[in-house]
């Protein structure tokens, strides 16, 4: 294969120091099955995450592999199989839902800020409502997350005065602020322009590099070259492939893997 | 003139061209009669069209408004005053603005439904200005039960009671809520229900026996003129909106049960004339009640009017949450927020802000419907207008009272929308 083409050039070194897997399960998915309707969306997905471990799932639209995430803080519900989060195992007990989505953080596509009130307060709302942190502590948490996204001059505004780049760093530092064990990101940069790309990436590095346990959705082969210690590939409700990165890329097993990234690399 | 060769193209300016006025058709009244009056030959006649019409107007009406009368008794003493020139009898207000504003309300006791509006200025203050210290809430927490104490008198212990009931459905929420946060709206609602059918009347009356506390009562076909608009407006404002929310939310809910009440409630009241629910509550209601009950009038009037209001309400909202991104209802879910939390804290503000118009609008209408009470014998100002009209003094008076009475609610409806423009400018936060 030819050498990787690398998007929005990752240049400075990563800092592998506190990238560790431990054997400590974060996540166990057995043998989970989802529907829309009659539609089988997810078919015997059989997938363990443990602490620290950076995952990148990929592969062509429609296959699944947003529904796979979002099954892992229940915005959808599965039908069949067992997800279990930090041990606590994702059922229609409300109780559970609410306990396993306090302590995974999920940044979406299109940022979701919530446009009524200004980045503080989109930081600084689920900590003081839901974890009951008093006003000015919340403050404080917001505050050292928003200088970690390097936006915290933008506190007081509200997010449709940010662009596309900034809203999402304030939708990362928002997820962080709940203080979370696992963080989901779901295409977090495909909504961006170029140039706004990097500053995303490097953000999620930087959270990467502190041992942070991440499953992103995305199509930026560079950051999982970089970053991932697995390469998740999907199609059709499946799991085709998964390997290390330098393997996943430079010697993919299945056909159907070989075809996707020559069409994501090839030009 | 410049001497530049044809064929060269370095120029270098040597004297500046200092600054001129612009010409006189390019400014100040002349550029802005040009622009917004006369920009064509079509607007040209309009123009002169719409003077006309004012001008027309202002002949018609102008004498009749300048000669008004203010001091005379009765309609023939006007003309007389008026010696067969064109005139305004306005004396009908002067000598019957106690009926128009109170109805047959005791004229000692004025300065009670007097005091009870300038508190309900004092009560709003907070909660539409939010600048203002938020203690002031409890003032408007309490002012509903102040109010009708204010207005009806009777047993102080009534008021005191009933809002008792909503401690007690608040007690109910924070016991059941750590079993069941479902279980606990049904106990919010239901404690508080059984509390004021079962508990409240006998309390009142031990307490009343023991303490006969209270105002000189008012009975409720006293009440009448503008009093029992703003009564029966404001109540059913404060209570349609929270009321619609509830049914939008309902009407949108995943259960099926609670989905298909919401949906048949609010199809089912505005298919309906309000007229005809009016009517229901004067005529049908004491049918269907058990036999003895004495139910206010004005109490019956209330809830039709509220329930009306709050079906209309409810679909407002409605509009106002599919308005929302699916992406809002996501990220509330992913912080872990519940779903009262989610609804109060990021859907709500947002579709409500959505719907200020929608909402004002339902709001005014519901203030200015409350005239059709005159078609249930609620003597509110029309019905008043036709009583003064009865008397033989004013045989004959319409339009003094009709300008007098529009006047009255023109100023609440202007002033209600003002303050929606205000809210909309100041909720604006997505800097399109």
């Amino acid at each position: 294969m030819t050498e990787m083409q690398i998007d929005h050039g990752i240049e400075r070194k990563i800092d592998t120091s506190q990238m560790k897997v431990t054997d400590e399960v974060a996540i166990q998915i057995t043998e989970m099955n989802k529907w829309y309707g009659s539609f089988h969306v997810l078919r015997d997905i059989d997938m363990t995450v443990n602490r620290g471990e950076r995952i990148v799932v990929c592969g062509p639209s429609g296959s699944g592999k947003s529904t796979l995430i979002r099954c892992i803080n229940r915005l959808e519900e599965h039908q069949a199989g067992q997800i279990i989060v930090d041990g606590t195992e994702l059922t229609s007990d409300l109780k559970n839902i609410d306990k396993v989505r306090s302590e995974v953080g999920m940044v979406f596509q299109h940022f979701n800020l919530f446009p009524h009130l200004t980045i503080l307060e989109n930081c600084t709302l689920a900590p003081i409502w839901v974890r009951k942190t008093p006003k000015r502590e919340a403050d404080e948490i917001a505050m050292h997350f928003l200088e970690k996204v390097k936006i915290p001059e933008q506190a007081l505004k509200y997010p449709g005065q940010l662009s596309g780049g900034q809203q999402q760093r304030v939708a990362i530092a928002r997820s962080l602020c709940m203080k979370p064990r696992i963080m989901l990101f779901d295409e977090p940069t495909s909504a961006l322009d170029p140039e706004m790309i990097k500053e995303v990436l490097d953000t999620m590095i930087a959270l990467a590099e502190e041992g942070m346990t991440m499953i992103c959705v995305t199509h930026e082969m560079g950051f999982a070259q970089a970053v991932a210690n697995r390469v998740i590939f999907m199609d059709q409700g499946q799991i085709v492939e998964q390997n290390t990165p330098s393997e996943f890329f430079n010697n993919p097993k299945s056909d159907r893997t070989k075809l996707f990234l020559s069409q994501i690399l090839g030009h | 003139m410049s001497n530049i060769e044809s064929h060269t193209i370095a120029y270098v300016r040597d004297t500046m061209i200092p600054e001129q006025d612009p010409p006189i058709t390019e400014t100040g009244a002349i550029k802005w009669l040009r622009e917004n009056l006369f920009s064509g030959w079509f607007n040209t006649i309009l123009t002169l069209l719409s003077l006309a019409i004012i001008w027309w107007s202002v002949a018609a009406i102008g004498p009749w408004l300048w000669n008004m009368v203010w001091n005379a008794g009765s309609l023939r003493e006007c003309r007389e005053l008026l010696d067969g020139a064109q005139g305004a009898c306005f004396a009908v207000i002067n000598d019957r603005w106690h009926q128009l504003l109170f109805g047959f309300y005791p004229s000692s006791l004025y300065w009670r439904p007097t005091l009870a509006l300038i508190l309900l200025f004092v009560a709003l203050a907070p909660i539409l200005f939010p600048d203002l210290p938020r203690k002031m809430l409890w003032f408007s927490a309490v002012y509903p039960f102040l109010t009708y104490h204010l207005l009806w008198g009777g047993s102080v212990w009534l008021p005191i009671v009933a809002l008792l009931g909503f401690v007690a459905g608040y007690v109910a929420w924070r016991l059941v809520t750590r079993i069941s946060p479902l279980a606990a709206v049904f106990a919010a609602v239901i404690v508080p229900v059984l509390w004021w059918i079962v508990v409240a009347a006998p309390l009142d009356r031990f307490l009343f026996s023991g303490l006969p506390w209270g105002l000189e009562f008012v009975r409720s076909d006293r009440f009448g003129g503008f009093l029992i608009s703003l009564v029966i407006g404001i109540t059913g404002i404060a209570i349609s909106l929270p009321l619609g929310i509830l049914l939008a939310l309902g009407r949108q809910s995943d259960m099926v049960f609670l989905k298909s009440v919401c949906v048949i409630f609010i199809e089912f009241i505005r298919g309906v004339p309000l007229i005809t629910l009016l009517f229901t509550a004067s005529l049908l209601l004491n049918y269907f009640l058990p036999p003895g009950t004495s139910f206010d009038l004005i109490l019956r009037v209330i809830i039709m009017v509220t329930l009306f209001a709050a079906a209309y309400m409810a679909e407002v909202i409605r509009g106002g949450l599919a308005a929302l991104p699916r992406g809002q209802y996501e990220a509330a879910d992913a912080l872990g927020l519940d779903y009262w939390k989610a609804q109060r804290l990021i859907i709500m503000p947002q579709a409500l802000k959505i719907s200020i118009p929608g909402i004002v609008n339902t709001f005014i209408g519901l203030f200015k419907d409350t005239t059709l009470v005159v078609f249930i014998g609620l003597l509110d100002p029309i019905g008043l207008s036709n009583a003064i009209r009865a008397s033989t003094d004013w045989q004959g008076i319409y339009w003094e009272l009709f300008i007098f009475i529009g006047v009255l609610f023109f100023v609440f409806c202007f002033g209600i929308s003002r303050y929606s423009m205000y809210l909309e400018r100041r909720l604006k936060t997505d800097h399109k």
